[in-house]
């Protein structure tokens, strides 16, 4: 019993690096689940997968310029990433081009523009650093700035929350009543896009956006109003966060997947055990009440 | 309260409304009435300014946005979005709260009336994906009550709504008209049109016709509404009506 409790906590408790990738994972999961409901809603599930895969550029721009310097390959990052949003809104608004479609150009183009930059001035590790990332490696300046952006994203959200929702709820609503909500689109899709820059550097870029749509999509299994749906995504990624880590430490595994693959599986079971619409539910008889 | 003078509204340099004018008086209760694509939706998208106007001009004298409510087809909105049917009343208040302000005891109450009014009272805790289609259409005019809006505009509010909702909410209708609120609705039909709504636009594109319902709805009109063409021709000259 005890040999149990002690392999929760003492791996924490123990190193300091650990400590460290916990409280990063713990601000990642509280900044990304709201994002990612909100995303899910949108139906934008996909957008996000094509703003991670975005920023990779960027970050390899950085990466030259600056080498494994945390600040260079965020900026690069975030202007990457913001460039390609722009650019297929931009698209999406004066052609008609639906906007999953200018998403998907974008992003293919500044992918494969990023792995060209880091494959021909850097070696295949960097790549691998980038794309899969190092929560174990995390220092305090990447500390601080992810729990930044957790901040920034929790308090722009509380502001901008009713005409989010309003605005993918009933878009003609919101037009008839404030005229066009574009702006709040456009300042949300910054924020996934930081949000993707503050997972990046622990759990890289292909496996920043999991921490986002897994737990999302996991927590509709078990809310039916947005706030609720999305305390219960923030709690998700938190939780899978945590035993991601312990899982990695334990069994030598990497983070970033054990991570991601926690995830999954509270997806996963969710599908089966979740209340709402849950296969369970849906499938075992139970007594139909009366009105 | 709205004026219409000249009023074209093009998709792609083809006309939708078509030279149209007219107004809308201050209190009056009116239908829009006419075949598929006469541009009945396109009319109340271009007076909420959803459309830009081609050429000619609408007058909206001192409305300003606030004071118009807008109900457009149905289609538009996600029916499986996770939101209470009390939550999506409460919007009606937005005028007031916009996107910070609270929703106090207060305001919750008058949207629990609103409810009331359109006999939902008991499924305000409800989520608006369980509701059926009438349900949901009493739900947004719940809304529309608490938006106190002097003008009203209904785009085909009836559709696959059941007989027993069309009454209720024909009641409502009726009341924002004592109350002498300016209200348009598209419509299809006729009876309908003839019982409930003392003026009518019958409008092909062009204004067929146009004034108190008895008077616009007459065999012959209705004719000339019909012969409307439907297609675009895709070879049409340029239009030679000076604006």
């Amino acid at each position: 019993m005890n040999e149990w409790v002690d392999g929760l906590f003492a791996p924490f408790m123990e190193f300091s690096f650990m400590r460290r990738a916990l409280v990063a994972c713990l601000a990642l999961g509280l900044g990304c689940g709201p994002v990612g409901v909100l995303l899910t809603l949108r139906r934008m599930s996909l957008m996000g997968d094509a703003l991670s895969h975005a920023v990779l550029p960027g970050a390899a721009i950085g990466f030259l310029i600056a080498g494994f310097s945390l600040a260079a390959m965020s900026i690069g990052g975030f202007a990457a990433g913001l460039t390609v949003a722009l650019l297929a809104g931009l698209v999406t608004r004066f052609t008609g081009q639906r906007e999953d479609a200018s998403f998907a150009a974008f992003y293919l183009i500044s992918l494969a523009l990023g792995v060209l930059i880091v494959s021909t001035r850097g070696s295949s590790v960097d790549l691998l650093h980038v794309l899969f990332g190092t929560i174990l490696a995390v220092d305090d300046a990447s500390l601080i700035l992810v729990a930044s952006i957790a901040s920034l994203t929790l308090v722009t959200l509380a502001l901008i929350y009713r005409l989010l929702i309003v605005e993918c709820f009933d878009p003609g609503f919101l037009q008839s009543v404030q005229g066009w909500g574009a702006a709040y689109h456009l300042l949300f899709l910054i924020l996934v896009v930081l949000n993707l820059v503050a997972g990046f550097q622990a759990l890289g870029t292909l496996m920043a956006v999991g921490l986002m749509m897994l737990p999302a999509a996991a927590a509709r299994f078990w809310a039916q109003e947005v706030w609720s749906v999305t305390a219960v995504a923030a709690g998700i990624a938190v939780l899978s966060g945590y035993l991601g880590l312990l899982l990695s430490y334990h069994h030598d595994l990497p983070s970033g997947p054990a991570i991601i693959l926690t995830a999954g599986m509270v997806y996963l079971l969710s599908i089966v055990l979740g209340h709402r619409d849950g296969l369970l539910v849906r499938f075992l008889p139970r007594l139909h009440l009366q009105s | 309260m709205i004026q219409l003078e000249n009023l074209t509204v093009c998709y792609d340099r083809h006309p939708a409304v078509h030279h149209l004018s007219g107004a809308f008086a201050s209190g009056s209760l009116t239908a829009i009435v006419g075949p598929n694509g006469a541009g009945k939706s396109t009319l109340l998208k271009a007076i909420m300014g959803l459309l830009p106007v081609t050429t000619g001009r609408i007058d909206h004298a001192a409305l300003k946005r606030s004071d118009i409510a807008y109900l457009p087809q149905q289609a538009q909105i996600d029916r499986q979005f996770p939101i209470t049917v009390l939550d999506v009343v409460l919007l009606g208040h937005w005028r007031r709260i916009g996107s910070l302000g609270a929703v106090t005891a207060e305001r919750e109450s008058r949207a629990v009336d609103a409810l009331a009014a359109v006999e939902l009272a008991d499924f305000r805790r409800r989520p608006i994906r369980s509701l059926s289609a009438g349900q949901f259409q009493r739900v947004l005019f719940a809304r529309m009550l608490l938006q106190d809006a002097r003008l009203i505009l209904l785009d085909e509010l009836f559709t696959a709504i059941d007989a027993r909702t069309t009454a209720d909410l024909l009641t409502v209708v009726r009341a924002w008209h004592v109350e002498r609120r300016t209200v348009i609705a598209v419509l299809h039909d006729l009876e309908q049109v003839r019982t409930h709504f003392p003026e009518t636009l019958l409008l092909a594109r062009s204004g067929i016709a146009w004034g108190q319902t008895d008077y616009v709805l007459t065999p012959d009109h209705l004719q000339r509404a019909r012969h409307m063409a439907e297609a675009w021709d895709e070879n049409a000259p340029p239009c030679a009506v000076t604006p």
